[in-house]
């Protein structure tokens, strides 16, 4: 089953075009690089995806349910606030900038949104947050602050809050772009790990060894478009396209 | 003076510091929630509304709170002689007794909640400005509804940013208590002043200094205490 359905979907800020005509589909355990030049769009057409943005038009279905789509009228409508909400849960998001609460501790930071939202038992969603901890190697800051951890532990603690969740299909929006180069590394670790247990997973990167690695399919953005799509193989090795060839040829160098 | 004398004397204003701790007390209570509400207003989306709540911040700011205690307390007679007085407004006020306590004390807590809440909105929403977008949006993507992200994400960071400038004005909250003199309304500053005849020496409005000093050095020492234990993070 497609886990994402993107059709057509565009979006403006005022008179700048910031995405057109973005088609892409995301299979169950599929994991999906997003590549593309600064201002291409791609982290628009991950907040258009996790309801932070509001789309302009075209068609979005998350896990099979309709979030976006045409009434019977052709008009580009939202589903309602319900089905939303839904669909927010089935989606989780991790940022570049972490974005973990500074005045809760790292365990709270995980267990908050089960325990508020999903209205889960605390002892219950302590237990899996400790979990989560363990599986990103933190198990010894439950208690800590974010503050007192380091940048690669605290985006360890912001991966394991959306995981908390149980989300069908994770983003991220450039997980390693705020990190200090020598920290990237536990982060790919991390997102590997999560591939190779069938997680499914839209990431945009300027890690293009990690991409090539890691990713089932590579689309490439610029300009608001989706200028190519496909096999790693096909983008990295032999890429129709000579913009997507230039892109590429910056990062070989 | 005597001794004897000093010490009736601290005996009577330790008596009167009720009455100001009263006033302190009741605009703490009222103007720190409607120092939210107003700071809420000013940041509204609906451009009308944040504008009519910023001309009220510009006039209590911009003008003396003695002159608003004393406007306060003349306001209900004139509004009556007021052709657009409306009725409803006009039978509410033509039952209010001009010259009871409660009347006197009342208008002067409006006129103190109404000054001390202008201020509070100003520093409550520096403070919720300065939240960043992104917790917002970490709060929104975890499913958190509006109210729950502002009461669990953005309030206990706005309550740390915004603990200094607030122990500033409470501070000057318990100096301001004795504008309420002027009303008159009897407080430590009233009963000092009118002592001061009585004994021909500056004795009582030098106990009363020491009084507002007391309190507001307590004070201090209680936000920095405060701050200091909201300090476990960042
Ligand atoms: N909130 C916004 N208001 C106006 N323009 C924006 C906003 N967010 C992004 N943009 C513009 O949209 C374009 C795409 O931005 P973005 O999606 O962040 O690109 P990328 O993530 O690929 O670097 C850029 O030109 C950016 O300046
Ligand atoms: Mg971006």
């Amino acid at each position: 089953m497609a886990m994402l359905e993107v059709k057509n979907l565009s979006k403006s800020f005022g008179n700048l075009k910031v995405l057109e005509d973005i088609n892409m589909t995301v299979e169950k355990g599929e994991v999906v690089a997003v590549i593309g030049p600064s201002g291409s769009g791609k982290s628009t057409l991950l907040r258009c995806i996790n309801q932070l943005e509001k789309a302009g038009g075209g068609e979005i279905k998350v896990c099979g349910t309709d979030m976006l789509l045409k009434n019977d009228s052709g008009k580009t409508v939202y589903a309602d606030s319900k089905t939303l909400r839904e669909i927010r849960l089935k989606t989780g998001l991790v940022f570049q900038n972490f974005n973990l609460f500074p005045h809760m501790t790292v365990l709270r930071n995980i267990t908050e949104a089960p325990v508020c939202v999903l209205k889960k038992n605390k002892q219950e969603a302590q237990a899996k947050a400790m979990e989560l901890l363990r599986k990103m190697g933190l198990e010894t800051k439950a208690k800590s602050y974010p503050c007192e951890l380091s940048g690669g532990q605290q985006q360890r603690v912001s991966i394991a809050r959306a995981l908390a969740l149980n989300p069908e299909i994770l983003f991220f929006d450039e997980p390693t772009s705020a990190l200090d180069p020598e920290l990237t590394g536990e982060i790919l670790k991390v997102i590997k790990e999560l591939a190779a247990e069938g997680m499914t997973m839209v990431i945009v990167t300027h890690e293009m060894a990690f991409a090539r690695d890691v990713a089932d399919k590579v689309v490439f953005m610029e300009g608001g478009y989706i200028v190519e799509q496909g096999a790693p193989e096909q983008l990295f090795g032999d890429s129709a396209s000579d913009r997507v060839k230039q892109f590429l040829q910056r990062f070989n160098n | 003076m005597t001794s004897e004398q000093i010490t009736t004397l601290f005996g009577l204003m330790l008596r009167y510091t009720v009455p100001t701790l009263k006033i302190f007390g009741f605009t703490l209570l009222y103007s720190i929630p409607l120092g939210m509400i107003v700071a809420l207003l000013k940041m509204c989306r609906f451009k009308p509304v944040s504008w009519l709540t910023n001309v009220y911040i510009l006039i209590m700011r911009g003008t003396p709170l003695l002159l608003q205690l004393i406007v306060a307390q003349y306001s209900v007679p004139y509004i009556l002689q007021s052709s657009l007085c409306p009725g409803f407004l006009r039978s509410l006020l033509e039952n209010v007794d001009i010259r009871s306590d409660s009347y006197i004390f009342n208008m002067m807590l409006i006129a103190f909640v109404l000054n001390y809440a202008a201020y509070f909105a100003e520093i409550f929403r520096g403070g919720i400005e300065a939240i960043p977008k992104g917790q917002y949006e970490a709060a929104g993507s975890l499913g958190f509804s509006k109210l729950q992200t502002f009461f669990r994400i953005i309030l206990p960071q706005v309550v740390k940013r915004v603990v200094p400038a607030s122990s500033n004005e409470i501070i000057t909250l318990i100096k301001d208590t004795s504008l309420a003199s002027a009303i008159p309304y009897m407080e430590i500053m009233y009963i000092a002043k009118k002592q001061v005849p009585t004994y021909a020496s500056l004795m009582p409005l030098f106990i009363a200094g020491i009084f507002y000093f007391v309190f507001a050095t307590v004070l201090t020492l209680l936000f920095s205490f405060i701050e200091k234990k909201l300090d476990y993070y960042k």
